[in-house]
């Protein structure tokens, strides 16, 4: 709000001297709310149009009905009654969706917990380590590497290295640390948290990174002064400077896991449960309603993570 | 009104054709040379959707050469083209689909059935598709949307498929084959004659299956039968019970940890089996051609208890009219005229009409193929590379060995969507 009001009163007097009559000035003269709302408008028509109607649209489609070759539009929860099928009937077993909710949360969790670990290390390093400009752009590309490669092409190339006659599990057996080659090497939890965190680092380590640099180093030279360990500077002074950093690629790994159903697909072999398979397997099957409520309740359950995340730092006010 | 449309229509044509003899003109008084003729100018254009299975780049060469059509390919996952027919009908032309998706495509009135007279092969289609036996005499299993179920409709625009022979025919059948599991024989070392041993504990981590729901679930349901554990009355529109049933036996397997991983495209079934990720697994021939050439040994196995057959074939969107009507028949004339189909043939598919293929394959070739007879000389794949060395027999035999062999169909079950949601939780479990 500020920097564009401060904005406008640098740009008005050109506007006056501008312009031929005080008269023609005044008119000339925009609003400074008039002038906010101009500046956020393509952006907001861009939401508008590719985001907020297509969500209403979704929304709406999942209350409709449909057979096996068209949408009806009657009001019905079928979408959603299907989905929970069984959920109460079960108990105290959990119902299909409950399951694929528990798995894609805890696959998000340690993917979020381990990106996190690296990615704040890899930001630090970068922050403050490396002290040329330079070389911190330098190095911050160094980690765009995976994405090279297509999405596709980078996930075959962990099968000749995970696999049962992969590079891994020869290695380990010609050192005789095994006899048998390791199965959970590949299509496992192993290899899905193992290739998303692979992906997705990089999305921890710029909003981290972009936090750190902003952090004014006279602080953590006061922090020295005052006698500060470098434990305590990093826990009283840094984390929580980089707290925004921190939440934004929170929020950037935590959505795209929670998506997510290429990599899982095709590190798991198919065979785990994630949310967005759901939905996949419902569009693929033209059960669009169903699947629409699929995508209306990851949406719900997203969001509330993010909400949750936003209480514990207050992303606008930061930044 | 048709009328009227097609005098129209033959009016532009003239006109263009006018031009273009104008065109022609200035280019053959020497104002522009090096250019051999120039062609008709309405360049005839067809969008073409469908999976990769008839799509090779040799083909739409060829028939741009013989018959002046360009086919402009559109592919996409058996899926996405039955999404794709569903929700944008007029993005493209002619349709190259399955028979098991017509009972998704013809109630929704987005495709236009093909007049069988205006075919002039479809006397000679094999009988495989419109009397459920081959050439031969042999009875098909008939479980599943077998292709002679759907093969006609009852009128123009008509959304029953007819019981009896009429002239609207859904899909122009194309090309066609019979599927079973692939195996790895240097690593299993024992023969392999049934479904069952898919689940057999032998095999603990390294079998796979489709993971497309509608295929899975029939793979599945013959290894069910296999076991002896239950005897479907059609495998490929089972009730809930034997949803339930047919998922509870895979659930139990998946659990047990019996699949190393399940695939969905072609590549990946290769990369599972070359790799020796799996040994066993529900498989398609050309994907086992293809380990093969990769000098890994691989078999497209017959089992006793039969084979899950699958047919796609041709129609058009209901879009298309007039000259483009005329242009989708000349094209449809065309593949089944043989150069097509000889292709498909030494692929490893069947071709719809196997007379004109034959008189476009060696006789080496077709007997290797076809007749289930050791290869004369060296087999090779349309591009040239070698497929098997002199001597070799195919995996399954003869033609109507393979194809009499049929227990089932590909199909979409009345229960599809009961199916697809016990699919998920089977996929959770």
């Amino acid at each position: 709000m500020d920097t564009s009001e401060d904005i406008l009163q640098q740009a008005s007097p050109d506007l006056v001297r501008g312009s031929q009559t005080r008269r023609a000035a005044k008119s000339a003269r925009l609003s400074p709310s008039f002038v906010s709302w101009l500046q956020a408008g393509p952006m907001m028509l861009v939401f508008l149009a590719f985001f907020l109607i297509p969500l209403v649209f979704v929304v709406i489609v999942s209350f409709w009905d449909y057979n096996e070759y068209q949408l009806l539009p009657a009001f019905s929860g079928r979408g959603y009654t299907d989905t929970f099928e069984g959920c109460i009937a079960q108990l105290p077993d959990l119902c299909t969706i409950a399951k694929t909710y528990l798995k894609t949360l805890k696959l998000c969790f340690l993917v979020w917990a381990i990106t996190l670990f690296i990615g704040f290390w890899v930001a630090y390093f970068l922050a403050f380590h490396v002290k040329s400009k330079t070389w911190q752009m330098g190095l911050s590309l160094l980690c765009t590497i995976p994405f090279w490669t297509s999405n596709v092409i980078r996930m075959i190339a962990w099968i000749p290295l995970l696999g049962r006659n992969g590079l891994v599990n020869s290695g380990l057996m010609k050192t005789g640390l095994i006899n048998q080659p390791l199965e959970w090497l590949l299509f496992s939890e192993f290899s899905v948290v193992l290739a998303l965190v692979h992906l997705f680092t990089f999305f921890m380590v710029v909003p981290i990174f972009n936090s750190m640099v902003r952090i004014d180093k006279s602080l953590i030279e006061a922090a020295y002064d005052a006698g500060a360990s470098g434990l305590q500077t990093l826990v009283n002074v840094i984390i929580p400077l980089a707290k925004p950093g921190i939440v934004i690629g929170s929020i950037f790994v935590i959505t795209i896991v929670m998506g997510d159903f290429i990599t899982i697909g095709v590190m798991g072999g198919q065979q785990i449960a994630a949310a967005g398979k759901i939905i996949e397997t419902r569009v693929n099957a033209l059960q669009f309603p169903a699947a629409a409520a699929n995508a209306v309740i990851l949406l719900v359950i997203t969001f509330l993570i993010i909400t949750m995340m936003s209480r514990i730092v207050d992303i606008k006010k930061e930044l | 009104m048709t009328e009227t449309t097609k005098k129209t229509g033959v009016s532009r044509r003239t006109l263009l054709k006018g031009t273009a003899g104008l065109a022609g003109l200035a280019a053959g008084s020497g104002a522009i040379t090096g250019f051999p003729y120039v062609m008709s100018a309405e360049p005839k254009v067809l969008r073409y959707l469908g999976t990769a299975v008839n799509e090779g780049d040799d083909i739409s060469k060829q028939c741009l050469k013989d018959t002046g059509i360009k086919i402009e390919y559109i592919t996409a996952t058996t899926d996405d083209v039955t999404k794709r027919v569903m929700t944008q009908p007029n993005s493209f032309d002619v349709l190259d689909t399955e028979y098991f998706s017509l009972k998704k495509l013809v109630p929704s009135g987005n495709i236009l059935a093909l007049d069988a007279k205006k075919i002039k092969e479809f006397d000679n289609i094999t009988p495989v598709f419109t009397k459920g036996e081959t050439p031969g005499g042999k009875k098909i299993g008939g479980q599943g949307t077998a292709p002679w179920k759907v093969l006609y409709l009852e009128g123009k625009d008509s959304k029953t498929f007819s019981k009896t022979a009429t002239e609207f025919v859904t899909l122009i059948p194309t090309v066609y084959n019979a599927d079973t599991l692939g195996i790895r024989p240097d690593l299993i070392k024992r023969p392999i004659s049934s479904w069952s041993e898919l689940l057999n504990p032998e095999f603990k981590g390294k079998a796979s299956i489709l993971n497309i729901p509608s295929i899975g679930i029939m793979d599945a349901a013959m290894v069910v039968e296999a076991t002896g554990k239950y005897k479907y009355a059609d495998k490929g529109n089972m009730t809930k019970e034997e949803i339930d049933l047919t998922m509870k036996v895979m659930t139990e397997a998946k659990k047990a940890g019996q699949f190393r991983a399940f695939w969905k495209d072609f590549n990946e079934s290769v990369n599972l089996m070359a790799s020796g990720e799996t040994v066993i697994q529900s498989m398609w021939s050309p994907a086992v051609t293809k380990v093969r050439s990769m000098g890994i040994p691989c078999t497209f196995q017959p089992l006793k208890e039969g084979y899950r057959s699958w047919a796609s074939g041709f129609c058009v969107s209901k879009g298309v009219s007039g000259d483009k009507l005329d242009w989708a028949y000349e094209f449809v004339n065309w593949f089944l005229s043989g150069y097509a189909g000889a292709y498909l043939n030494r692929q490893g598919y069947y071709s719809a009409v196997l007379s004109t293929a034959k008189a476009n394959m060696e006789p080496y070739e077709w007997a290797y193929w076809m007749e289930g007879k050791p290869a004369e000389k060296d087999i090779k794949a349309p591009d040239g590379s070698l497929l098997e060395k002199a001597g070799a027999v195919r995996d399954g035999g003869s033609y109507e060995d393979r194809m009499g062999g049929v227990a089932c169909w590909n199909a979409v079950m009345d229960e599809n969507d009961y199916m697809v949601r016990k699919w998920n939780e089977f996929i959770a479990a």
